[in-house]
């Protein structure tokens, strides 16, 4: 890169701007820097003289205009008289709770095929691998349709729930109920003293992740391991459970039933939901599932073949030896991954899940013609996801990485 | 290599020469007229399995290319899902929009476009099983409703769902053909959509008669051509072969008898197929006998209807409304003078 | 006291057999089924799984009608069948699109033209051929859209006698590489601006070799999803490339602009970039211009997959020891000579299999230019479910389709894991 110093008396010649090295690289920033200027301020003066052409402005105000559109499923109150930035926020943590249920969905079956591919049962290891092509090598797109139509062919319509002799039946003691519209849990409805319940559950959880920290000191102090999982489950479960009946049930569930169209109360997935979430979940799976292989792989056989001769059991091989070498290996795929699933949301259109897509980038820019504002906040919102998302990744990458030598 | 490229998007532009005000002279000098219509609607716009563009609106368009050139396949179907269709014609990749779209003040004014006419008179319906045993919208409390996503069927469900006091469930579905599956498969108990598509697809219902499309229409959906605001001459144009189309059929001209007319007393007729001594066609600079070739291309409105809509093509519609005002419709054009 | 030796063996015991359980069908059984309680139990869900998933499937797909007019007549003549009769009547349209019907052989040829045209890359053995490779391209737009032959081999003409010119400059004339660029360049230009057009047109008159034109509007199927996935990647790679040394340089501008131009591209989904192709790229350009829909989207597809490839270059440069860098340039080899000679070559060998499946990545995206209205595949599966005659079908299009992608995404993927493999074996 350094190159020896020419005596100072040489005299400055314009091309040495491109033959010198001293200055070549000063030259060539300045010249791509001018480039990429140019063809920024061309792109942005055909914009304004297009839109002057049009006789339109750029503007945000339609923001605050009413929406005048429903929007099935809404994690905040939403009605038609409410504005299209509402409408879009319902979008935004639409899109949000598809990508995180189903980052969720994809990590464990993918954790769990890649696994199991690996399995030494042949018909198993077949079949996962089957699993994983068939995902990996269809469109996404195509997977949301089919599991949509899936979805809505195979299951009964909440008709079929009704007369005297029905024919579908709820499940699980008559609380759930799966239609082609989605499915139908009990809610829990808090009445007063709930939040007791819920201190109580929450201080659980801090005692056992407190014990946790115990029992892996005790266990690098002597060697001696503790049954965790089964004490963990014990705090967690009794004291709550004793409180909830000391208080006279002050939790109570309240189970979907069938009224005129449809069930009424309870949580309700619907379809679009399920079906996004789904397809999703095992296209990205597919993704996840070979990553975990490759991770697993990446660990030296003679890691596990030391284990082993320690009298180490395969399933604590797995545990301790190792999933936590793997993860070093596995979870930066991983997370691009999730930002993968995270954008392929955006498809949800195709089985009318309102996404930040489906309303911002959908209905709001049909209805107002904005299609330029429009377009800017949605790739702002998907660009700040992805920022994010990476930035995590460059934190792990950074502070989890073995350090060589 | 960067100035070669905007060398070549000069030169592309150049070439496109999308000034908006002579969309005619550009139809001309292009020697086909880009026509926008639907990917997929029912009876308005598809592809047959030879790949032939067919529908109600790809014949309006076959008659405007006829008037223009002679030549009733002189034109290109640019098919335009709801999204896209305003940019597009916004941008000029087509010269007219023929895509089953709801004529509305906002659209009018705010998108900018003109509305040509209308070509069909259309309302919001819905439809239900009959198994449901409802007979009326007002009995849809708590309903599930199946709607194409994008259109103003939206909006007016919306508001018709309000003003009744009634709460609903919206399961927005990606076009019309996905609508009809979710209402079959059961997942909406009721599926809305324009009146004409829902009396076409309850025909082709594996069993129609279990199938009810409610009495009321919630909504005027006028649709009709549209093009850029800025081209008047071009509008005109546009509207009167539409116009020539309706007359055609008043005053029974078709495909079939159009030869037969020139002995007629009637001044009208002969001004519309140019048959006359006066050109009045030349105002808007098309040839004397565009809107004969017009009629000639897919004959008058009627036949297209009948083609298209009617009972030769299988979807069944009623005329009603959209039956010339002679014959009890609203289909009424100004005089052709 | 001596005891008696009652028996003392002379003969070794001949081996007797391996138990029935350890060898032949009952062995491989055991040993690869039902090997523990765990795996006995996940054999027997499996098999039930598959039995369960065929037992509706294969009477569905076995006793299909192929030959019916309509669903209507599949309806009337059984219900519970499927109906591919929408296959034999539109398979056509599903690989060609609205392509006319008596030119289907010009996509065809160029989808073989092209598997010629990729062999002399991956083979070096027929490196010999790689002309063929270089004009592939012009040969493939011509065939796909037809005119006049002379319009398009000009460009190689223009671009063959600017190289000529630079070289004869060099040999000749000048040791300056730049002006001389410059010079070659001016000079292109001049005979694209000048001279090229009289000359098709000369051309044309001498010998009119021509293919009917056939516009962009007519292209859709498979055809579509091929000429968006092979002209992205192959458009993407050279940018690709250069963006990857970008991001890696030490010129902070570059290297900003070509970080945020990737990470920006990455970061937005696929169908946002569509988006803009379809909608916004008009606003971007001078009033008035109107170009291709299927050359935007390729536009867009490209500069989307060239972040992509960059990436997977990236780690192809990483995964070079610095040694190699840094031996390049202790040789005195300048910065472009040491990524021509040295670095690339290596770097590309290690990014073969992530290149091939950013390709399968993209060629399964091609299905999102149905959203923006193109009729690729998945677009056309719309259209014939809007005809009166088909309306109502669903499993039969969408399995067909899917399978299809489904038998070009696996073979590809295959192939790259027996590159992978080749590769690994010649450290």
């Amino acid at each position: 890169m350094s190159s020896p110093t020419l005596p100072p008396s040489e005299s400055f010649k314009f091309s040495m701007l491109l033959s010198d090295t001293r200055y070549r690289g000063l030259s060539l920033q300045v010249i791509t820097f001018i480039i990429f200027m140019a063809v920024f301020f061309w792109l942005v003066d055909n914009t304004i003289k297009n839109l002057a052409l049009l006789d339109k402005d750029v503007s945000f105000n339609f923001l605050w205009l009413r929406a005048g559109y429903d929007i099935n499923q809404r994690l905040i109150p939403y009605t038609s008289d409410s504005t299209h930035g509402m409408a879009a926020l319902v979008g935004i943590l639409n899109t949000l709770l598809v990508a995180f249920v189903g980052c969720i969905i994809a990590t464990v079956l993918g954790l769990f095929v890649g696994i199991l591919r690996l399995s030494k049962n042949w018909i198993v290891a077949k079949l996962m691998s089957a699993y994983i092509e068939g995902f990996r090598n269809v469109p996404i797109l195509l997977w949301i349709v089919m599991v949509f139509a899936l979805l809505t062919e195979f299951t009964p319509a909440p008709r079929a729930f009704k007369g005297a002799e029905p024919e579908a039946t709820m499940l699980f003691f008559e609380s759930v109920a799966i239609t082609n519209r989605g499915t139908y849990f009990p809610a829990p409805v808090l009445a007063e003293g709930a939040y007791w319940l819920l201190l109580c559950f929450g201080l659980s959880i801090v005692a056992v992740i407190y014990f946790i920290r115990y029992a892996n000191k005790q266990k690098k102090d002597t060697g001696k391991s503790l049954p965790t999982f089964w004490i963990s489950v014990a705090v967690i479960i009794f004291p709550t459970l004793i409180l909830f009946f000391a208080m006279g049930q002050p939790v109570s569930l309240e189970y979907p039933y069938l009224k005129g169209f449809n069930f009424k109360d309870g949580i309700h997935l619907r379809n679009s939901f399920l079906a996004l979430t789904l397809a999703l979940a095992f296209y990205t799976s597919a993704f996840i599932a070979e990553i975990v292989r490759a991770g697993i792989m990446a660990v030296s056989k003679g890691q596990s073949e030391a284990a082993a001769s320690l009298g180490l059991r395969p399933n604590k091989i797995m545990s301790l030896i190792i999933l936590p070498q793997a993860l070093r290996i596995i979870v930066p795929p991983l997370i691009s991954n999730y930002l993968n699933l995270t954008k392929n949301s955006s498809l949800a259109i195709a089985v009318g899940y309102m996404d930040v897509r489906g309303t911002l980038g959908g209905i709001t820019l049909n209805q107002t013609g904005r299609e330029l504002e429009s377009m800017l906040l949605l790739m702002g919102f998907y660009l700040a996801v992805s920022l994010l998302i990476s930035s995590f990744i460059n934190y792990f990458n950074r502070s989890f990485q073995i350090v060589v030598r | 290599m960067k100035k070669l490229f905007l060398g070549v998007l000069t030169a592309l532009a150049l070439a496109a020469s999308g000034t908006f005000a002579g969309t005619l002279d550009d139809v001309k000098a292009r020697g086909n007229l880009l026509c926008g219509v639907s990917t997929g609607a029912p009876g308005f716009a598809t592809v047959d399995d030879s790949g032939k563009d067919v529908g109600f609106d790809v014949d309006y368009c076959r008659a405007l290319a006829a008037a223009i050139f002679g030549d009733p396949m002189a034109v290109k179907f640019v098919g335009l899902t709801s999204a896209v269709r305003f940019t597009a014609l916004a941008a000029g990749e087509v010269d007219i929009l023929a895509r089953n779209t709801t004529w509305t003040y906002s659209r009018d004014t705010d998108l900018k476009q003109t509305f040509l006419g209308v070509n069909y008179y259309d309302g919001q319906g819905f439809m239900v099983k009959k198994e449901l045993g409802v007979k009326s919208t007002t009995e849809l409390d708590g309903a599930t409703v199946c709607i194409q996503v994008g259109t103003t069927t939206e909006l007016n469900l919306a508001d018709y769902f309000k003003e009744n006091g009634m709460s609903y469930e919206p399961v927005p579905t990606a076009d019309n053909a996905e609508s009809q599956q979710q209402y079959l498969a059961g997942a909406c108990d009721t599926y809305t959509t324009d009146a004409s598509a829902l009396h076409g697809t309850r025909v082709n219902l594996e069993n129609p008669d279990d199938h009810l499309v409610l009495p009321e229409i919630i909504s005027k959906e006028p649709l009709g051509p549209l093009v850029r605001h800025g081209d008047d001459n071009w509008a005109d144009i546009g509207r009167w072969v539409l116009n020539a189309l309706v007359i055609a059929e008043e005053k029974g001209i078709t495909k079939a008898n159009i030869d037969s007319w020139k002995d007629t007393k009637d001044a009208e007729i002969h001004r519309l197929l140019g048959t006359g001594d006066d050109d009045i066609l030349a105002m808007v600079g098309l040839p004397k006998n565009a809107m004969y070739n017009a009629i000639k291309a897919g004959g008058n409105y009627g036949e297209i209807f009948e083609n298209n809509l009617g009972a030769t093509s299988g979807i069944n519609i009623e005329r009603g409304v959209n039956a010339s005002w002679t014959k009890g419709g609203i289909l009424y054009s100004p005089p052709f003078r | 006291m001596m005891t008696k030796i009652a028996f003392v063996r002379k003969k070794e015991i001949p081996p007797s057999a391996p138990p029935i359980t350890e060898v032949g069908l009952i062995g491989w059984l055991r040993q690869n089924l039902f090997s523990s309680w765990l795996n006995s139990i996940l054999t027997v869900l499996s098999v039930y799984f598959i039995v369960v998933i065929l037992w509706d499937f294969i009477p569905w797909a076995y006793g299909g009608h192929w030959n019916t007019k309509s669903l209507r007549e599949c309806l009337d003549l059984d219900p519970d069948v499927a109906c591919f009769s929408v296959l034999t009547a539109r398979w056509k349209q599903l690989l060609f699109g609205l392509y006319p019907a008596e030119e289907y052989w010009r996509p065809t040829l160029t989808f073989m033209f092209l598997l010629l045209a990729i062999v002399p890359i991956l083979f070096p053995r027929f490196f010999r051929f790689f002309w063929f490779s270089i004009i592939y391209p012009g040969l493939a737009v011509w065939l796909l859209w037809g005119g006049s032959f002379w319009s398009i081999s000009i460009v190689y003409i223009g671009l063959t006698l600017g190289a000529l010119f630079f070289l004869s400059l060099i040999r000749r004339y000048l040791k300056n590489y730049m002006v001389a660029a410059i010079l070659a360049f001016l000079f292109t230009v001049v005979f694209f601006l000048f001279i090229s057009n009289p000359l098709v047109g000369l051309l044309n008159v001498i010998l009119p070799i021509s293919l009917p034109f056939v516009e962009s509007l007519k292209m859709g199927g498979f055809t579509l999803s091929l000429i968006v996935g092979v002209t992205g990647i192959v458009a993407s790679f050279p940018i690709g490339i250069l963006l990857a040394l970008g991001r890696q340089s030490n010129l902070p501008v570059i290297k900003m602009i070509c970080v945020g131009f990737i990470e920006f591209i990455r970061g937005v989904p696929l169908i946002t970039l569509l988006f803009v192709a379809s909608v916004l790229l008009n606003y971007f350009l001078p009033p008035g211009t109107n170009f291709d829909i299927v050359l935007r989207v390729v536009i867009m597809v490209t500069l989307f997959s060239a972040a992509y490839m960059a990436e997977v270059i990236r780690g192809g440069l990483a995964g070079l020891p610095l040694g190699q860098h840094e031996a390049s340039a202790s040789l005195g080899l300048t910065y472009w000579q040491s990524q021509r000679l040295i670095i690339m070559p290596q770097a590309l060998k290690i990014s073969i299999p992530g290149i091939v499946n950013t390709f399968i990545g993209l060629f399964k995206d091609t299905t999102l230019v149905s959203i923006i209205s193109l009729r690729d595949p998945v677009g056309l599966a719309s259209t014939i479910r809007a005809d009166q005659k088909w309306n109502g079908i669903y499993w039969e299009l969408y399995v067909a389709i899917g399978l299809m992608f489904f038998i070009f995404c696996w073979g590809m993927s295959q192939y790259s894991q027996y590159l992978e493999r080749k590769l690994k074996t010649d450290k």
